[in-house]
């Protein structure tokens, strides 16, 4: 489980938290990511990072899927205290090769309580 | 039981890699085995052999050495971290073509495979960071 708790700029570790996710990938694990606090922000959709000189990552969201990193938890209680919903975060998917290749959204929305319990399951959490 | 360690702040500015160092020595010193110790983000600047702090406070980057010596550790660097911040061995120097290298003794340069190996391997993988 990889747990994301900063915005994607202002500081590395959204950007640099992604790149161990993606290496990660190669290694056939069973990966989540959680996004926490300022972290629901690297989803947020329309990011424009184009007058600050600085490389706007958020399109590789979109790879994750690809990568079978398809369960991106998102906690409610940080969204609601941002002002944010659902809706404003980026409509990131997957291709369940399960279920014909079906395409089905990647990121769910969860309560603190549920996180809780989801990270008690875990083996391995890393957090950026 | 089986520990690996992940620095992810740089020497003085923050105590995670104080916390880090002094986890990992008891730990060794009540007989458990430490399987890696990983630099990343800004925990990539503890392996640089280049500082000179004062004299009178703790050498942060040569105790690291000490220990990983004493105990036969193996300290990693991220490889993508060490070239963002300028941290490199020979190889690393003579591949980028740049001027010298400044890796401190006892650490290596590796890739996040290591990073990822560390966490199945241990029982725990402990995060130091901000």
């Amino acid at each position: 489980m990889y747990v994301n708790r900063r915005a994607p700029h202002g500081t590395i570790y959204a950007l640099e938290g992604l790149e161990v996710v993606l290496i990660g990938a190669a290694f056939d694990q069973d990966v989540c990511m959680v996004f926490i606090g300022d972290g629901v922000f690297q989803l947020k959709k329309g990011q424009d990072t184009s007058d600050s000189d600085i490389k706007n990552f958020s399109p590789t969201y979109r790879a994750l899927g690809d990568y079978d990193v398809n369960r991106l938890y998102v906690e409610r209680e940080s969204l609601e205290d941002r002002g944010l919903a659902g809706g404003d975060l980026m409509e990131l998917t997957w291709e369940d090769e399960d279920d014909d290749w079906n395409e089905k959204p990647s990121i769910q929305l969860v309560s603190r309580q549920e996180l809780s319990d989801l990270m008690e399951a875990q083996d391995v959490i890393l957090n950026f | 039981m089986k520990f690996s360690i992940m620095v992810n702040e740089g020497p003085y500015t923050h105590q995670a890699s104080d916390t880090a160092f002094n986890f990992t020595r008891a730990a060794l010193e009540a007989g458990h085995e430490i399987f890696r110790i990983f630099f990343y983000h800004d925990g990539v600047n503890n392996g640089t052999r280049m500082t000179t702090p004062p004299q009178d406070d703790r050498h942060v980057v040569n105790r690291w050495s000490e220990l990983a010596e004493q105990h036969g550790l193996d300290m990693v660097v991220c490889v993508a971290a060490a070239q963002r911040r300028g941290i490199l061995d020979a190889d690393e120097a003579k591949r980028n073509g740049k001027d010298g290298d400044n890796i401190a003794p006892g650490f290596r340069i590796s890739g996040l495979g290591q990073l990822i190996e560390a966490g199945i391997e241990a029982d725990r993988l402990l995060v130091f960071g901000d």
